[in-house]
């Protein structure tokens, strides 16, 4: 097949290669690009004839990549190089970045927009401190994927073993590392071995080769999906009668007619229209730039950010931050540089230092893996740390003259980063990555109850993301995933609507899940009670159950009271748009007091129990919910037939 | 959550948008380069796009050596007409003057004068504080190491070993009066995908990247358009060929290439299956191993 035939569908996936000097990384990438085909004709002559030149017999691949004069000279690589190459399922751009000179820097740079990063070790020297850092790097950048290549394992006589014990050593270190998959594969650059083509001498190895990972690896859920970041780049204002805000969608989705904030100002309106030359669209998702109008004439200009009402970022002055410096002149404390955030540029001081990552002499230091890794993220000298040099990483405060609206690095690559402006220079000087907002420890141990020095650690130990996406879950048990949420007073016949429901969708093999009060509070909401706080609470807990459920490829049955539209509106703000289904079941209170099934109208009427929803504390009924069903005069079949209908109608169902 | 599964070439799309409005948002007085090219066609929509439904926020500007060809100017003139936007035209006009030739001074030099010197006065004299150019990282290995946002000094030149760093999305636009940026939203696409967008947008192009027959004297396996300004050298004589040209510069020095494709599909299915890449025909690439990057230091596109 041609490479090119798929071209409107195929997806891209950004990767990053890593590897000391003479590790063979150039000589991967050439091997990637010929073996693919990428590589032309005209191409390969220059390489040849420099090589005959040179009076070189094999013709050298990495000068298929070194492109400065003084690289090809010297025979090394000095600044972070793009390529790009395609196969028929993918298009690729490598962000090759050398491993000696600033490596910091470069790696850093690389990975900041890569979705995988390939680490190469070289089989005779085995695993290096340098192999470690590569790998912490990827993680602290939030790389999720890894493949570690052990390279020239020609020149190891294609030992199993030499392999085995690679793999053993640097997984047993991994483990620390925040990456969601890691893939080791026995390579020979130079021979072709496992890159493109499976090789023969490694009969012993039976797993992917480097492309197929590359080309197999699950990208599509490494974008934030969830929370909605609409940071406004440009006001465009043909005429009066038009005024729309021009930007990137840099994580989520929106829809026309959805309720939108306005930050830092705080304005609500509604999206209007999300307007493109191509037409006005019905959704648009990360990471399409789009013009979106409001319903109301607010004012709005760069550097604002427009997200869903009930899905917030944060809004702060005082950041918390991971930072590597890459200016030439040494971090000033105090003094004053830009930071631009998004599309907002503020002002910001360096205020204090906490610790840094050693990772400049780290290749002196012999302490096994357990010690490196603790020195890695924790500084043996937390209290002179006053400045970071050029290639140094570490943990600072800086304090902003504006508040930027961020979220966790980890959970949002795209509102959690940030580079820092030399006034003096206009140079780049460092690149950061939000930890949260700035904390006193009286604070701290307010909210936490405990102060956090184990929370300090910036790599987690625990692995976030599903390692089955919820789109692979979908597509094996062929139907879609929903909350469906129904509100009610107390026994207007919610949880018998959905037992019955649950029972018939089970019968067509769909998977559920059925939520209630009866299972929350014998359990995980046992530590509750009646009171408006901890219902609040118990609709979180139920909320949060839910979503997991639902991460997991099921149709999800919750029936809740849950009186507060904000409570409702919580919930559905965890769940992407269109996935939540609200449905109110409705009953007057004289017939639910006169149903009463557990009895707990009466305890209530008798003061037992002193805030009950209708009794003596409010039900808010849902402005605008999917579906009413009336409980009171329609029978459980006409209502089941009803709830059909619209599942089927979204979509969720099958007809 | 759902996945997200955009086709890349609208990933591409995106992230050039993204690109041309930082700038427009952030620079005082951008340009953007206009070759008439087939990149510069992407990038012209692409700014339209940017700034639908509002008009391109900044002029086009044309470096005219003089020695482009007719119906590459016929196609300017018509191009920018048909989109309403204003174009600026800049010639070293001392230079041609001259009568600079690549025959008379060599590649280089006509380079360095009639386009470099050309663009560098071009900024200063309209005080542009940013420069949009076409060209695409697989272009030419060292542009492969140059900046979406790439720096240049009050000299209009690069220094390839002090670039700022460019993470993530963010751009840093910050300069000093009489510094400039070259932006280049094109960076991430390569030949292919420019073909695709073409065909997928359905964007005109200059009619003579499409073969015909030609008059052509074939130079050295380069074979170059016959015209009153190509002097024959000794043994070199004039054929009539079926060919078309892949990518355009100045007649004396771009090459056109055997072709039969006369539809954007046939092109697409030529340089697919070429083996050739798309900088063979130009003889300004040849002079040397870095001969490019010789000229970006200098200030070249």
């Amino acid at each position: 097949m041609d490479p090119h035939t798929s071209s409107n569908h195929a997806n891209l996936l950004r990767f990053t290669t890593v590897g000391s000097v003479d590790d063979g990384k150039s000589t991967l990438i050439g091997r990637l690009l010929m073996d693919t085909k990428n590589i032309y004709d005209d191409q390969l002559e220059a390489v040849k004839k420099v090589a005959k030149r040179k009076g070189e017999k094999e013709i050298d691949l990495s000068l298929l990549t070194d492109g400065l004069a003084a690289e090809r000279e010297q025979g090394i690589t000095i600044d972070v190089a793009y390529r790009y190459f395609q196969t028929p399922k993918r298009k690729f751009i490598i962000a090759d970045t050398p491993g000696h000179v600033q490596y910091t820097r470069n790696m850093v740079t690389g990975a900041s927009t890569a979705n995988l990063a390939i680490i190469l070790i070289d089989a005779r020297s085995g695993v290096l401190e340098q192999s470690r850092r590569h790998g912490f790097i990827a993680s602290l950048l939030q790389v999720s994927h890894m493949i570690v290549a052990v390279n020239k394992i020609d020149l190891v006589d294609y030992s199993q073993e030499v392999f085995d014990s690679i793999v053993t050593e640097y997984d047993e270190y991994s483990r620390k590392l925040d990456i969601k998959d890691i893939t080791y594969i026995p390579v020979s650059a130079l021979e072709g071995d496992n890159v493109v083509n499976k090789s023969e001498k490694t009969p012993w190895y039976d797993g992917p080769t480097v492309l197929h990972v590359l080309e197999n690896v699950h990208v599509g859920s490494d974008l934030n999906v969830r929370d909605f970041r609409f940071p406004v780049q440009y006001v465009i204002r043909p005429d009066l009668n038009f005024r729309g805000y021009a930007g990137r969608i840099v994580a989520g989705s929106v829809n026309p007619g959805e309720e939108i904030a306005v930050l830092p100002s705080g304005l609500i309106s509604k999206v209007k229209t999300i307007t493109t030359m191509d037409g006005d669209l019905e959704e648009a998702h990360a990471p399409q730039s789009v013009v979106l109008t409001l319903e109301d004439e607010i004012d709005i200009s760069r550097g604002d950010m427009i997200v869903r009402r009930h899905n917030l970022p944060q809004v702060e002055n005082n950041i918390d931050v991971i930072l590597c410096w890459m200016g030439n002149d040494p971090l000033e404390i105090g003094k004053n540089y830009f930071l631009k955030h998004t599309t907002r540029t503020v002002n910001a001081s360096i205020t204090k230092l906490i610790y840094m990552f050693d990772v400049n002499t780290l290749h002196r230091t012999d302490a096994t893996e357990h010690n490196l890794f603790c020195e890695l993220i924790k500084t043996p000298h937390l209290t002179d740390v006053n400045t970071l040099l050029l290639n140094e990483i570490g943990r600072a405060e800086l304090k902003l003259t504006q508040p930027i609206m961020l979220d966790q690095y980890n959970k949002n690559r795209e509102t959690g980063s940030f580079i820092i402006i030399d006034p003096d220079t206009n140079f780049t000087v460092g690149a950061g990555m939000i930890r949260g907002a700035v904390r006193s420890i009286e604070e701290t141990i307010h909210v936490e109850g405990k102060t956090n020095i184990e929370e300090e650690l910036p790599i987690k130990v625990e692995i976030e993301r599903a390692p089955v996406s919820l789109q692979e879950r979908e597509e094996r048990y062929k139907h879609k995933t929903a909350v469906i949420w129904f509100t009610g007073l107390s026994g207007a016949g919610k949880s018998t609507i959905a037992k019955s429901l649950e029972r018939l969708l089970f019968s067509t093999g769909i998977h559920t899940a059925l939520l209630d009060w009866d299972k929350l509070y014998h359990g995980l909401c046992k530590d509750l009670s009646f009171s408006d706080q901890d219902r609040i609470e118990n609709t979180r807990r139920a909320g949060e159950v839910a979503r997991v459920f639902y991460e997991h490829g099921s149709v999800v049955l919750c029936t809740f009271v849950s009186p507060l539209r904000c409570q409702r509106d919580q919930v559905k703000a965890l769940i992407p748009e269109g996935r939540f289904i609200e449905v109110f079941v409705r009953c007057s209170l004289q017939t639910c007091v006169q149903r009463d099934p557990r009895g707990l109208y009466k305890k209530a009427m008798d003061g037992e129990i002193p805030q009950f929803t209708g009794i003596n504390s409010p039900y808010e009924e849902p402005l605008n919910p999917d579906i009413i069903l009336d409980a009171e005069h329609k029978s459980i079949e006409d209502n089941l037939k009803a709830l059909l209908e619209m599942l089927k109608q979204k979509g969720i169902i099958r007809r | 959550m759902k996945d997200i599964n955009i086709s890349y070439l609208k990933q591409l799309e995106s992230e050039s948008i993204h690109i041309i409005r930082e700038v427009a948002a952030e620079f005082k007085n951008p340009v953007m380069l206009y070759s008439i090219g087939k990149d510069s066609s992407v990038m012209v929509r692409l700014a339209q796009k940017a700034f639908y439904p509002g008009k391109i926020p900044f002029p086009l500007m044309h470096i005219d050596t003089g020695y482009k060809f007719p119906e590459m100017i016929k196609f300017r003139d018509w191009y920018v007409k048909e989109i309403g936007c204003r174009l600026i035209v800049e010639r070293n006009e001392v230079a041609i003057s001259e009568g600079t030739h690549p025959q008379k001074i060599g590649v280089d030099k006509c380079c360095a004068k009639l386009k470099t010197q050309g663009l560098l006065g071009a900024i200063k004299r309209n005080k542009f504080d940013a420069a949009f150019g076409g060209a695409r990282r697989d272009e030419e290995k060292s542009r492969a190491k140059e900046r979406i946002f790439s720096f240049r000094d009050e000299f209009g030149q690069w220094d390839p070993k002090y670039q700022r760093p460019e993470l993530w999305n963010l751009y840093n636009c910050r300069i000093n009066e009489e510094e400039s940026i070259r932006v280049f939203p094109l960076s991430n696409w390569t030949e292919m995908d420019v073909w695709y967008y073409l065909k997928n947008e359905e964007i005109p192009i200059v009619p003579i990247y499409y073969a015909q027959e030609r008059e052509v004297v074939d130079r050295g396996g380069i074979l170059i358009p016959y015209d009153d300004m190509v002097k024959l050298k000794p043994g070199e004589k004039v054929e009539k060929l079926m060919c078309r040209f892949r990518s355009l510069g100045c007649s004396p020095c771009t090459g056109a290439v055997r072709s039969e494709a006369r539809t954007i599909d046939d092109i697409i299915k030529e340089v697919e299956e070429a083996s050739k890449s798309e900088r063979e025909n130009r003889i300004i690439d040849m002079t040397s191993d870095s001969s490019m990057e010789d000229k970006k230091k200098e200030g070249y596109f």
